[in-house]
């Protein structure tokens, strides 16, 4: 707290680094939760192992993300690349029929 | 957050170690504990002398007393009896969202057991990731903070990149750099094990935190899933109509039959239902990975419904990832290793708190601000105050009259009791010598724990009792440990390394 000519003390600054915690909290986790539901349905293994495989590697896509976001020049570039990402996982699971309802498998 | 990619990652250290640095102490700290969670039941159990036992047998005595106590239950759950746990665990529950009610029952009587009142180790165990919390909470809170701890590890690397220089780089002062080059000990000598045990426990806990996988593969019937994996028999659900539980020795006989070692324990579902099923569990296979054989039977007719099928690749690494943030594998050296392990991760993170405060410090005559003010304060509470819980704890089992009401309550009152009277006595004592009195405090709690249950049990190695003197002689160590470390906050340094470590350290440990 010692110390001084700092634009970093500013309240942009301090919104920024809001704005980061939230992204990488809400959109590593949206981002990993996606991933993991569309591998389980498109790797192909059998589907008990496609959903543990998913499962087990969804913790690292998580930290890949938040690292990213707090790497990032800077808070919008973050944003994008993460709602892109979201994006994308999210058409993939639509397509391989994750949002239908129950029966499908 | 800096300019570049390690400026960011120095800065992103830094503040994720801190926010969950607190509860990072007391997970490390009671997980740490946990290895050791059977000793310590022991210990805070003394009226329970092992002796031979029958699983059979005291399987029917346990299914006499779940019968009184909850015929219509959705399950129960019997543990059975072992030579050095002579006792029977009984669970039952109504409801899988519990609450789940249980018992210890004489082996032999099959009544509640005389042994005192005392939640023993499972207290400290399950506090590890619920915090003594309800459980949901807990767990969610400890998940994020595990989550949080992965990055703080991943950018801690990045920012330690010179990570071997830095482990030979040790400079034995009690000074800013000394702090610095004891974080990067701790933090890189069992960086492996941080790793491990951080991303294992996450995996420990998946089904909840990370649903999404088997909610999108198997729609609306979550369990088929775990059969699939080979963790579990396939089981049927209640028929409704009312059925006659058969003896469950004949069932644990054939299971012994079967495997040529007696089950851990019996799961009965729908113990009144004519579509009961009772499922036998033994213990893992000698190897890295849990999993435990199960074979399921027909509860009223005691015919074998099926067992759980080999698991595959994926499964099979779920698995191993439990066994080795349980370590059940391992014996008393590797456990013994674990140990030291876990006290490394949680010296970690005290380092690394006590380092934020340290290099955030004012320098000269300014006063603290707020929040380093509160961190300091935060940084005493959990460092000295979770130790000093666990010592009251004990103590508490010991000294509680075995009598009173709710005792088992009463150890866990004392437990946040201790712990909050030492984090509000180190708020209030002077910041020059609070660390000395909060360390000596614990210290000689711990060295107190041997010679306080030696008086009031009368069990004692000159009595001829040698059961606890492993625990004793780990209570003495930790007294010990203590003591030196109050010792060492004690002494006052000398201004010239003051001055060296502002100007070096500065840079080094406050990129922020």
């Amino acid at each position: 707290m010692t110390q001084q000519k700092d634009a970093r003390r500013g309240p942009a600054y301090r919104l920024a680094v809001a704005g980061r915690i939230v992204l990488a909290v809400l959109g590593g986790y949206a981002v990993a939760a996606l991933l993991t539901a569309l591998l389980s349905l498109t790797l192909p293994l059998v589907r008990s192992e496609a959903v543990a495989s998913a499962t087990l590697v969804s913790f690292a896509v998580m930290v890949a993300v938040v690292v990213y976001v707090f790497a990032a020049r800077t808070l919008g570039r973050a944003a994008l690349a993460v709602a892109g990402l979201a994006a994308v996982l999210g058409g993939g699971l639509w397509l391989a029929g994750g949002f239908s309802a129950a029966g499908a498998a | 957050m800096r300019q570049g990619f390690r400026q960011s990652m120095a800065w992103l250290h830094a503040w994720s170690g801190l926010v969950v640095g607190w509860v990072l102490f007391s997970v490390f700290v009671t997980g740490t504990a946990s290895y050791y969670r059977a000793e310590i039941s022991q210990w805070m159990r003394p009226e329970l002398v092992a002796g031979a036992t029958d699983p059979a047998s005291s399987a029917d005595l346990a299914a006499a007393y779940l019968q009184k106590a909850m015929p219509d239950a959705v399950g129960w759950y019997v543990e059975l009896p072992k030579p050095e746990k002579p006792a029977v665990g009984v669970m039952w529950w109504k409801s899988l969202d519990g609450p789940f009610h249980q018992a210890l029952l004489d082996s032999t009587s099959g009544a509640p057991v005389g042994a005192r009142d005392t939640r023993g180790g499972d207290f400290l165990y399950r506090f590890h990731f619920e915090l003594g919390m309800p459980p949901l909470w807990g767990r969610w809170i400890v998940g994020t903070c595990a989550l949080v701890m992965l990055v703080a590890l991943v950018s801690g690397i990045v920012t330690h990149r010179r990570i071997f220089a830095d482990f030979f780089t040790f400079r034995r002062r009690r000074s800013q750099r000394g702090w610095l080059d004891a974080h990067n000990v701790f933090g890189v000598l069992a960086l492996p094990f941080h790793l491990m045990i951080t991303y294992t426990g996450l995996v420990t806990l998946a089904p909840m935190y990370m649903p999404w996988g088997v909610a999108a593969a198997y729609k609306g019937g979550e369990m088929r899933f775990y059969v699939d994996s080979g963790l579990m028999p396939d089981l049927r659900g209640p028929a409704g109509k009312p059925g006659t539980l058969a003896p469950l020795s004949s069932m644990i006989a054939q299971a012994i039959a079967e495997r040529g070692e007696a089950p851990e324990g019996v799961s009965v579902y729908n113990p009144a239902d004519a579509a009961a099923s009772v499922v036998a569990i033994f213990e893992e296979p000698h190897g890295l990975a849990h999993e435990h054989p199960q074979i399921a039977f027909d509860g009223t007719t005691g015919a074998v419904l099926g067992r759980n099928g080999a698991t595959r690749a994926a499964a099979k690494t779920s698995t191993v990832m439990l066994g080795l943030h349980e370590g059940h594998f391992a014996g008393a050296a590797l456990r013994a290793l674990f140990f030291l392990c876990g006290i490394m991760g949680a010296a970690t993170v005290a380092t690394g708190l006590v380092l934020w405060a340290v290099a955030r410090a004012p320098k000269g005559a300014k006063a603290d601000g707020f929040g380093v003010r509160l961190v300091r304060v935060l940084n005493l509470g959990t460092i000295a105050g979770l130790p000093a819980g666990i010592a009251a704890y004990f103590l508490a089992n010991r000294l509680l009259p075995l009598d009173l009401a709710a005792r088992a309550d009463w150890e866990v009152g004392v437990f946040f009791g201790a712990w909050a009277l030492v984090a509000v006595l180190g708020a209030v004592r002077p910041a020059g010598t609070v660390w000395r009195e909060g360390l000596a405090l614990v210290g000689a709690l711990f060295l107190a724990v041997p010679f306080v249950g030696a008086i009031a049990t009368g069990l004692h190695p000159l009595a001829g009792e040698l059961r606890f003197l492993g625990f004793d002689a780990a209570m003495i160590v930790l007294g010990v440990l203590f003591v030196l470390a109050a010792r060492k906050a004690g002494r006052p340094r000398p201004p010239q390394a003051q001055r060296a470590d502002a100007a070096i350290a500065g840079r080094e440990a406050l990129r922020a």
